[in-house]
């Protein structure tokens, strides 16, 4: 017989032994069958142990210690604290920290998923301007002046566009 | 009791679904999703956290998926309601436990719930019985779609759908599957198994009890990676995954079969025997006992509808929903003593183990 176990939190006797491999390696977690810390197979989400060793870089330049989201105040600190960031800003302020650690999380670190469709309207827009831009140059060096205008035009009102598109979400 | 409509009613898991199917238990989709313009709900304030609940709850409540559903705000449920929703897989502990504004919605038939304020604003999740994955990933991929246009989504054209922490990125997507592995548990395959699960960027969570018995040999399967595959790409590869696994656990049932039979009857037969005669069950034993009959279900010894029966007392053998139906809050110790009475009368009328019905596989 094994030696009874206690909760790896409030040392009642254990009755649940939650265990995870991450890493190849298995982690067993005693817990009592009250344990307000008990997550697993009865929890949706469930716990991840890869959430806990997930860390960021050990090792921050000056340059990115002193980073601030501007829109929620989030800093590289808060991050190493939580492992979570404080908004979706956060993940253009933080983004040249983040692309290592993306790395080696994930099967690559560009979206293949899903698009929401004013994500997609935005992109479209976005295509047109360059190919409408594109067009207003070879116009100009056509020296068709009056096709300029009428493309400069068009610009314009794409612009407008993205920006409701923006200003929007 | 705002929850007692919601324990009454026949759920997707307690026998409102579809048949249960040997060794997959039930299939599940969820969504990570968040709304621009709000902090995340570890970071945003309490009248921020307010607004994006009263916005998805309001977004929600004309949806079809919550005709007759229920929207729930946390922190105007009891402890125990909590505690049961967590236990029917409808809340995440951390949001059962959540001293700010949150909520979930949930619908008619408990198969679509919808966390609002848990690490992201929002994480959509769909369960179905038995081995679904496709289904369950277009009906939420539906209901997501659907959402959207009502409500503008943190969204990167370089890294997808933002959420709080990185390791759910891009896709926002947690496929998984809940397996009932007793034959590779039984054979002690279950550390290879996970290995190499793992090494397929799959997780692997179950409860293990001593050495290799694991609590109900229930094992839960999940993709870990989010970004850079699409979903029918992550899903597809979970998917052939399982299948190895499911095979396995075939394999490995057939073997104990051929090689020692009588230690495996012996199991089952004494599991019978407890459910119909004790009086002293914990939770974990209960699983424990319950399992061994899904598998007694399997092998032909026991009749098709108790395996439907089996996966509902998996969900109210435990403590919260013991105690709901107790009507309030009891000692583990009595808590054991109302398990077993239940157990009891469940499996009084259950036909005797039928041996000469053997057969492996099915059908
Ligand atoms: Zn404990
Ligand atoms: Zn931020």
């Amino acid at each position: 017989m094994a030696k009874p176990e206690q909760c790896k939190h409030c040392q009642k006797p254990a009755t649940i032994h939650l265990t995870q491999i991450v890493d190849n390696k298995m982690h067993q977690v005693d817990l009592c069958e009250d344990c307000p810390f008990k997550q697993g197979v009865t929890d949706p989400e469930g716990f991840s142990l890869a959430d806990f060793l997930m860390k960021p870089p050990a090792v921050l330049s000056a340059r990115q210690e002193a980073l601030k989201c501007e829109e929620c105040g989030f800093t590289p600190a808060d991050f190493k604290k939580t492992g979570r960031f404080g908004c979706p800003h956060c993940y253009s302020t933080f983004s040249d920290l983040l692309q290592p650690m993306l790395r080696n999380m994930h099967k690559d670190v560009v979206h293949r998923g899903k698009t929401p469709e004013r994500a997609r309207q935005r992109v479209d827009i976005k295509r047109k301007l360059t190919e409408r831009e594109e067009a207003m140059t070879q116009a100009i060096s056509e020296e068709n002046y009056e096709k300029a205008a009428e493309i400069r035009d068009e610009i314009n009102e794409l612009k407008k566009q993205l920006e409701a598109e923006t200003s929007s979400s | 009791m705002q929850i007692t409509p919601l324990i009454a009613a026949k759920a997707e898991l307690t026998s409102g679904g579809l048949p249960a199917e040997p060794i997959v238990l039930s299939t599940r989709v969820r969504l990570a999703r968040n709304i621009v313009s709000f902090p995340f709900p570890g970071r945003a304030n309490s009248s921020q956290r307010e607004q994006v609940l009263h916005t998805c709850f309001e977004a929600m409540q004309d949806l079809h998926d919550f005709e007759d559903g229920h929207l729930l705000e946390t922190l105007k449920l009891s402890p125990l309601e909590k505690q049961a929703l967590v236990e029917r897989h409808l809340i995440s502990r951390e949001l059962s436990q959540a001293e700010h504004a949150g909520g979930v919605a949930v619908s008619a038939d408990q198969k679509v719930s919808v966390m609002v304020n848990e690490e992201d604003h929002l994480r959509l999740q769909l369960v179905r019985t038995g081995f679904n994955l496709d289904t369950t990933w277009n009906e939420i991929n539906a209901l997501d779609t659907e959402m959207e246009g009502k409500l503008d989504y943190a969204f990167s054209d370089q890294l997808g759908y933002l959420t709080a922490c990185p390791t759910n990125l891009g896709t926002g997507l947690r496929a998984s599957a809940m397996l009932h592995l007793p034959g590779l548990v039984m054979q002690e395959y279950m550390e290879k198994v996970v290995r190499m699960v793992n090494q397929l960027g799959m997780a692997v969570r179950g409860l293990f009890g001593e050495g290799s018995e694991a609590t109900g040999s229930i094992f839960q399967i999940s993709n870990q990676q989010t970004l850079g595959e699409s979903e029918q790409d992550i899903i597809k590869r979970l998917s052939s995954i399982l299948h190895a696994i499911i095979e396995q656990e075939q394999n490995a049932r057939q073997v104990i079969l051929e090689k020692k039979p009588a230690r495996l009857f012996d199991k089952i037969g004494r599991a019978y025997g407890i459910l119909q005669n004790g009086h002293l069950l914990s939770s974990e034993e209960a699983m424990n006992l319950l399992s061994l009959m899904r598998l007694a279900v399997d092998l032909g010894l026991l009749p098709e509808d108790y395996r439907t029966q089996v996966d509902r007392l998996f969900i109210e053998a435990q403590p919260g929903h013991v105690q709901l139906t107790a009507k309030g809050e009891i000692e583990p110790r009595e808590r054991d003593k109302q398990r077993a009475t239940r157990m009891r009368e469940e499996f009084a009328q259950a036909p005797t183990l039928n041996y000469k019905n053997l057969s492996y596989p099915a059908g």
